[in-house]
């Protein structure tokens, strides 16, 4: 360090060699007071220093743990081997240690053993056999020397009038100009990530695009979830609680294949997933204009939380309550499912059933409003007027 | 032409072979002669590097990293990140035949079909939590101790915007299995880009190729996941650790130990040796808990449907807390002009972790506007010795821990019999009130030990004797501290005497206060400045310290004749050997 720095090395504590009005603490302070700093205590030397048998110890200690490392990974090995993986391909059960699949448990162990030995055997090295006196290095300021400052600001400043780049605002400016607007390319070309809602909406390339429609539509049956199976109102007990799906999810065309396949089903399950209730009719406070929407008291909403998404289906019978397990917002399924608590903001929107030819439930229409969570776009005043 | 060909030959053999004593010696002649290593080994080899155990805090972090990037290649030699639809045939039994997507099937081989695969994905998840659970509590040690301060404010900066990208890694991490748990995981996430004002539609059709779920996040999170963030990690914790090696670390305050020094243990060997052992260390707790704790058993939640949902969905731990605001906001949505404003999932979700990630962003900054301390620091505080400071990490921490409580209510109401309503309504109300109860409890706190510090340095301390007088009357023995205890009580800067400071009128050196927007800015920084440093007790001064001693040795002096002699007290503490010593008067 050159003497021109001293100026700027950081003050002890207590110190008061800095500038107080330039730091902000007034008061003038006495030097490493009230109590001299001692310097370094003197170095005390360890068992393994002074004892020629204690420090043969360690080194036999050190290459034991180093050893039980080698032997960890042979029986890494063995295990990687011994051990089929868990749950067979011929069907025999799966071996287990304490609950646990066998070869898991014997590798991580094995493997977590090797590691282990090999760390702390060199912790130890370093702890007892290595030299252990502190060292003292010196500190130097983080900021370049005023020299230094001064020959780079006349270097830019030379640069600067070399290029002529204050002299020429043109050429600068147009320049910046022309950099800048190439963050249009970039942003043009994010475009095609993906159609947006109204791209779809327009275009319906499935059954239900965009984000103010279902596949639901005027007799579409109201089937079970897991098996596909149509529900007369007979089926349904009062109290009960189906999960349901909109029948096209199941269907398959005249060739034997599904309608729905791949990206247009996962996107009709995720917005046409509904929830088929059965109450005494007496029960039920239907909304304005939907009094004709139930079925002998048999109700039926949107699955998907009006909060952010998640499926519903937490359902308690006596209070009609029904509870999202992801943020807990709950809605009074006999009051137009209404939110008593929780997050979420809106009802979940209700779909028109009647009951068809066959004595099936069905959708008197589309949802008439959009499900799942808020967005920008969406108008909800025209919530159960479309 | 007459040129002694014989000597020029004769030179370069010379200069060839030269000092080869040993292969090593020739490979880093070789490598020093094109790369010219030696000038900057030479400086790093011994560089010295405190001892402390806090200071490990943040190798945990790096070398989980390491452990990461590690079992995270081996994870990638058997992971199919495509949502393309398969029919499970694999050898776990209550899944087969079940439809599901590759990604998800190809986690299930790695589970069980590949030997070690399961391991390794174990430790890649414990391995990730460990990650973030370092970083911050890192960060916390760092904050408290005032190693933030000039000049590694920018430092502090890089290590903030680590913990966010590792947060953000481990979301993208934890999503790829599309099993059920994760995928609602996903669909709650689009809930929450679709919250954002004026671009949240675009931005999750953008995201998810059309409409949720699309067939195209997956393979998105996987190189998000597997190259942009590790590569943004990588570069950011190499800037880390040039800063630290330039700046040299911080040590505690101690004998011989200034803000000139850095004194501890080389580079070479010892910590070479102490951090590779740490290394092997990490990565042996992280294989432990992968062969011995379950973690994300994607089997037991299923392939991702969107019309189902598993009962308690839980997020990993570093991202409950956000989770809990979302949950005790309470159901505010407005609708103007046809457009809804989705303030129930907009403000908890993106605009307060955002918020709170610029405070931690700009901490340093503001604590030195505060100060307005601008030396530069390299010997640590304790915590006690800036209350203010401890205690605005404190509040942040309850802040934090009330979230992630909220984030957990439904599994508190259930475990613990609670009305989850009540627990909604509680913690609705304790975010505001729990971190300025934590302020105050912990700014007392910390200056009562303050002031237990002045006393042992004034007073002595506490040495378990307790003498009678010739009345009856029992005092306990204080001695004073040795030299090097008592310095490194000592050791640290006076706080300013902001009562001292006028805001409101001229100051002490005539100069009249700012108006307006200045003058409101100055009485604020008045106030907070008062906060900080108005009720700390100080360390004693040379005279106040003589003074105590003066009053001990006459306190000793009284009490001698007790004992027929002037006893120092340290036969009883093994500062000196008993044997000679006359310890009672009928000795």
């Amino acid at each position: 360090m050159s003497n021109g720095h001293d100026s700027h090395l950081p003050g002890l504590p207590g110190d008061d060699s800095h500038d107080a009005a330039h730091d902000g603490h007034g008061g003038a302070l006495v030097p490493e007071e009230p109590i001299p700093n001692p310097g370094l205590p003197e170095h005390v030397w360890r068992p393994t220093d002074v004892d020629a048998k204690a420090e043969r110890r360690a080194e036999r200690q050190i290459a034991t743990l180093f050893g039980l490392s080698t032997v960890c990974v042979v029986l890494f090995v063995v295990s990687y081997v011994v051990f089929g993986v868990n749950g067979g391909a011929d069907g025999k059960s799966v071996r287990t240690i304490g609950g646990l699949g066998a070869s898991n448990v014997a590798l991580g162990v094995t493997l977590g053993g090797a590691l282990l030995f090999i760390g702390v055997g060199l912790i130890q090295w370093a702890r007892k056999l290595m030299a252990d006196h502190e060292i003292v290095e010196m500190r130097h300021p983080a900021r370049s020397s005023d020299e230094d400052r001064e020959e780079t600001v006349r270097v830019l400043a030379l640069g600067a009038d070399e290029s002529g780049i204050a002299r020429r605002p043109l050429v600068r400016n147009s320049l910046l100009g022309a950099v800048g607007v190439l963050i249009a390319p970039a942003v043009v070309l994010l475009k095609d990530l993906g159609p947006t809602n109204r791209d779809v909406t327009d275009s319906q390339p499935y059954p239900g695009a965009g984000l103010e429609h279902t596949v639901w539509d005027k007799g579409m049956r109201v089937v079970r979830d897991v098996v596909g199976t149509p529900i007369r109102p007979g089926d349904l007990e009062i109290g009960d609680l189906v999960n349901a799906e909109p029948a096209m999810i199941f269907e398959v065309d005249d060739e034997g294949e599904p309608v729905l396949e791949g990206v247009p089903l996962q996107i009709a399950k995720s917005k046409g997933a509904v929830v088929v209730v059965r109450m005494l009719p007496g029960e039920n406070k239907p909304a304005p204009g939907r009094e004709n929407w139930a079925v002998d008291g048999i109700l039926c909403y949107s699955k998907i939380c009006t909060h952010v998404g998640c499926p519903i289906s937490l359902y308690e019978k006596k209070t009609h309550h029904l509870l999202c397990p992801c943020h807990q917002s709950t809605f009074d399924l006999a009051d137009a499912a209404k939110v008593v608590f929780g997050p979420a903001a809106r009802p979940l929107p209700q779909l028109p059933l009647m009951v068809d030819d066959d004595g099936y439930l069905v959708a008197q229409s589309d949802f008439k409003e959009p499900v799942g969570p808020s967005y920008w776009e969406r108008d909800s005043q025209q919530s159960t007027s479309k | 032409m007459s040129i002694d060909t014989s000597r020029v030959a004769k030179t370069n053999t010379t200069a060839a072979t030269a000092k080869k004593s040993n292969p090593v010696g020739g490979v880093a002649e070789w490598a020093d002669d094109r790369l010219g290593l030696a000038a900057l080994a030479k400086k790093n080899l011994r560089k010295v590097f405190p001892d402390h155990w806090s200071f490990m805090l943040g190798e945990i972090a790096l070398w989980s990293f390491v452990v990461l990037l590690l079992s995270g290649v081996f994870l990638t030699l058997w992971f199919t990140p495509s949502m393309g639809e398969t029919t499970y045939q694999g050898s776990y039994a209550q899944l087969r035949g079940v439809s599901m997507s590759e990604a998800f099937a190809s986690a299930l081989r790695l589970s069980f079909d590949v030997r070690g695969g399961l391991l390794m994905r174990q430790i890649h998840h414990w391995a990730a939590m460990l990650f973030v659970a370092a970083m911050m509590v890192h960060l916390l040690r760092v904050f408290f101790t005032g190693a933030h301060r000039k000049p590694r404010e920018l430092n502090w900066v890089v290590g903030a915007l680590l913990l966010i990208l590792g947060t953000l890694e481990g979301f993208t991490g934890y999503s790829l299995p599309d099993d059920l748990l994760s995928g609602t995981g996903i669909r709650a996430a689009d809930g929450f880009i679709k919250s954002q004002p004026v671009i949240g539609t675009y931005m999750s059709f953008l995201l998810f190729g059309g409409e949720f779920p699309g067939d195209v996040i997956i393979p998105r999170l996987y190189i998000v996941h597997v190259l942009l963030i590790p590569g943004l990690l990588l570069a950011l914790i190499t800037a880390h650790m040039i800063l630290l090696v330039y700046h040299k670390h911080t040590q505690w305050p101690g004998p011989g130990r200034t803000e000139q020094n850095v004194v501890g243990f080389p580079m070479l060997p010892v910590y070479a040796a102490k951090a590779g052992g740490f290394f092997f260390c990490v990565f042996g707790v992280a294989a432990m808990m992968g062969g011995l704790l379950t973690i994300n058993p994607i089997w037991k939640y299923g392939p991702y449907d969107p019309s189902k949902v598993t009962a308690g969905s839980q997020p990993d731990w570093y991202m409950g807390w956000p989770d809990g605001a979302l949950r005790i906001m309470p159901n505010i949505e407005s609708h103007f002009w046809h457009r809804t404003w989705s303030w129930n999932v907009f403000l908890p979700i993106i605009v307060l972790p955002m918020l709170l990630f610029t405070i931690v962003l700009l901490l340093p900054f503001i604590e030195s506007w505060i100060t307005g301390d601008k030396r530069d620091h390299h010997l640590l505080q304790r915590p006690r010795d800036a209350p203010g400071r401890t205690a605005t990490m404190v509040a942040l921490m309850t802040l934090y821990g009330v979230f992630w409580i909220a984030g957990g209510n439904d599994i508190i109401a259930i475990r613990l019999n609670l009305s989850i309503n009540q627990i909604t309504y509680f913690n609705r109300a304790a975010v505001f009130i729990a971190p300025v109860i934590a302020y105050l409890i912990t700014k007392r706190w910390c200056i009562s030990l303050q002031r237990k510090d002045r006393e042992t340095l004034l007073h002595g301390y506490e040495t378990g004797i307790i003498m009678r007088s010739p009345e009856g009357g029992y005092t306990e023995r204080h001695l004073p501290l040795p030299t090097e205890r008592a310095y490194r009580l000592t050791a640290r800067n006076r706080d300013p005497d902001v009562l001292a400071e006028l805001p409101g009128g001229p100051d002490a050196n005539g100069v009249e206060p700012p108006r307006g927007i200045a003058g409101g800015l100055a009485g604020l920084r008045h106030r907070l400045r008062k906060m900080m440093y108005a009720d700390n007790i100080q360390k004693p001064t040379t005279e106040e310290l003589e003074e105590g001693h003066h009053h001990a040795e006459h306190e000793h002096e009284l009490q001698a004749p007790m004992e027929g002699h002037p006893a120092d007290g340290h036969q009883f503490d093994g500062h000196h050997l008993v044997e000679g010593e006359k310890l009672r008067a009928d000795d």
